[in-house]
């Protein structure tokens, strides 16, 4: 198919007069968020889409300027809300490449584990709800039952369930201990026999096959040309995978595979999710095995991470540390430079463009989101599809409204 | 990994590298040409983004805004970042749409948030704000909280509906 600028005005020629708009959302319950979708319908049949976005703006790039290194974790991980240690994950290491940090190795792995189990709550949610919007409500039900284990997981390591903002430059908030380790063990060994049940549930399914199958195709040339990462290129058979071409965190000394498909219809980027989420699980496996003794954090000689809490109340050094980490005109020297820094998000290419200054604030922290990315595929892609495969299509490209609009 | 030297002869870029980012400059007038050379002789096929940074308030800037492309080559792996200087009052640069699809959304991005102009632009609207929205946000002279936009934002009580 010839790549072509979709005309975003209604064709308003005289012959088309018995085409219909229909305008779907800002609130619609298959949205899932706030997007808005203005549909010309020939029938039922989608004769063209013009997205509108923006519902959710609420100026995170802005505010990544106004707030250090630090803070704007709070910010990052409410983002992509199903994978938010993923976002802070990724920001952390655009900040520590900056500032050229380099990690231990504990807290390489423990970062491993979590982006791991962030892309398992991810493509957990992602595979329940887009068969929920096809009608088929078990396999979501299921699904939602391992998140709320992975939630519990969280939880335990952090504080909080959703929004952790659990990394910090250099590190991490506080370590974990055994009984998180056992956690965690405990969850892996029970998470194969869920998704063996959906896996029967959904994948051989007449009537999800007939709605997937087919549907919204997106061929390698067009994911490569319209800039698509993550699962949803990977569906189209762009073999790319950041984990496995610029290895970071402990990823290196981890065995998995790249999941790849050649359908580029929703069904294949179901495919690929269901399998990804195996090889999250492996990886986790034998991560959680091999998870080095040592501190989680850089050494506190650097001046660069936040001390432990006992360390602030109870000694002098600590408190001068946690003192000089927050002040704007202390902390850490970051470079009069510019960086770009990606990782593997669940849903893509997740990448900060950071601008350096003489301050512990970034000048500039542009975000690339893959949600945004993606969402530019969709009127290329639901053209001559019915009405109710644009729900279909949606749910599959995985659509996080906080990060479209940022 | 691609050896920038008869493009810096050609294009006249100036080239830097941190912390494994390879990045070159490039004027405005030759941005399009670059990208061009770039994506079809050299095999960059995928734009990985567009942004645009406001250097109004940085020490030792000397243009108002840097616009950047960050390119991957998807069989090498090989990345590239392609950055030009524009300034007041017209910002504007040829769109590269034309090359890659995948910048439309974005370009939209940055004229949103920046006012930059890009040419031949199919559809140039705001894609974050509301249309009726006058500035431009992610400038660094627009402050923090707003201009008053939020309290003076037209709305439509029930009895005038």
């Amino acid at each position: 198919m010839p790549l072509t600028a979709s005309p975003t005005t209604t064709p308003d020629a005289p012959d088309q007069e018995y085409l219909w708009t229909l305008n779907f959302g800002p609130q619609h319950p298959a949205t899932h968020t706030t997007l808005r979708l203005v549909l010309t319908l020939d029938g039922e049949r989608v004769v063209n889409s013009v997205p509108h976005i923006g519902y959710l703006h609420s100026g995170f790039e802005k505010l990544g300027e106004h707030l250090d290194f630090n803070q704007y974790v709070t910010i990052v991980d409410r983002m992509n809300y199903l994978s938010p240690l993923a976002n802070e994950i990724s920001w952390h290491h655009a900040v520590e490449k900056l500032l050229n940090i380099e990690l231990t190795p504990r807290c390489k792995y423990l970062r491993t584990i979590l982006a791991e189990l962030m892309r398992l709550h991810d493509h957990l949610l992602n595979c329940g709800t887009s068969a929920l919007d096809l009608g088929a409500f078990t396999a979501f039900l299921y699904f939602f039952e391992q998140r709320e284990l992975i939630y519990d997981i969280v939880e335990y390591a952090s504080g909080q369930r959703f929004h952790t903002s659990y990394t910090r430059v250099g590190g991490v908030m506080f370590d974990v201990n055994n009984d998180w380790v056992e956690k965690v063990r405990s969850f892996t060994k029970q998470f194969r026999k869920t998704h063996d049940e959906v896996h029967r549930l959904l994948t051989r399914n007449r009537i999800f096959m007939d709605r997937t199958k087919g549907i919204g195709v997106l061929s390698k040339e067009q994911a490569i040309n319209l800039s698509c990462t993550g699962p949803v290129a990977r569906a189209s058979g762009v073999v790319r995978d950041l984990r496995k071409d610029e290895p970071y965190l402990a990823y290196k000394d981890l065995d998995f595979k790249v999941i790849c498909s050649q359908g580029g219809d929703c069904y294949a980027r179901y495919l690929v999710r269901m399998q990804e989420m195996i090889e999250s699980v492996q990886i986790i496996e034998q991560a959680i095995e091999n998870i080095p003794a040592g501190p989680v954090n850089v050494d506190v000689g650097s001046h660069v991470v936040l001390p432990a809490k006992p360390a602030v109340y109870r000694s002098i050094e600590g408190l001068i540390q946690h003192f000089e980490v927050n002040m704007p005109n202390k902390g850490y020297e970051v470079p009069h430079e510019e960086i770009y820094a990606a990782t593997e998000s669940p849903n893509g290419e997740l990448g900060f463009y950071i601008v350096g200054q003489d301050s512990t604030r970034a000048y500039r922290a542009r975000t690339r989101p893959p949600s945004y990315i993606h969402f530019a595929v969709f009127p290329h892609i639901i053209k001559g599809h019915m009405l109710s495969d644009v729900v279909a299509v949606l749910g599959s490209l995985n659509i996080i409204a906080a990060e479209l609009d940022r | 990994m691609l050896d920038l030297q008869p493009l810096i002869e050609k294009f006249g870029l100036t080239q830097s590298e941190f912390r494994g980012n390879r990045r070159v400059v490039v004027a405005a007038d030759r941005v399009y040409s670059l990208l061009e050379t770039l994506k079809n002789s050299h095999g960059f096929n995928m734009l990985i983004d567009v942004t645009c940074v406001d250097y109004l308030e940085y020490e030792g800037a000397t243009d108002r805004f840097g616009v950047v492309y960050c390119l991957l080559n998807m069989s090498t792996g090989d990345r590239l970042i392609v950055k030009t200087l524009i300034n007041d009052p017209t910002p504007t640069l040829p769109t590269v749409t034309t090359l890659w699809m995948g910048a439309d959304w974005m370009e939209r991005e940055v004229y949103d948030m920046f006012g930059i102009t890009f040419t031949g632009h199919h559809d140039l609207r705001r894609i974050l704000m509301p249309d009726e929205f006058s500035a431009f946000p992610l400038r660094k002279d627009y402050p923090l909280k707003g201009r008053g936009e939020r309290h003076n934002f037209p709305v439509i009580t029930r009895s005038e509906s």
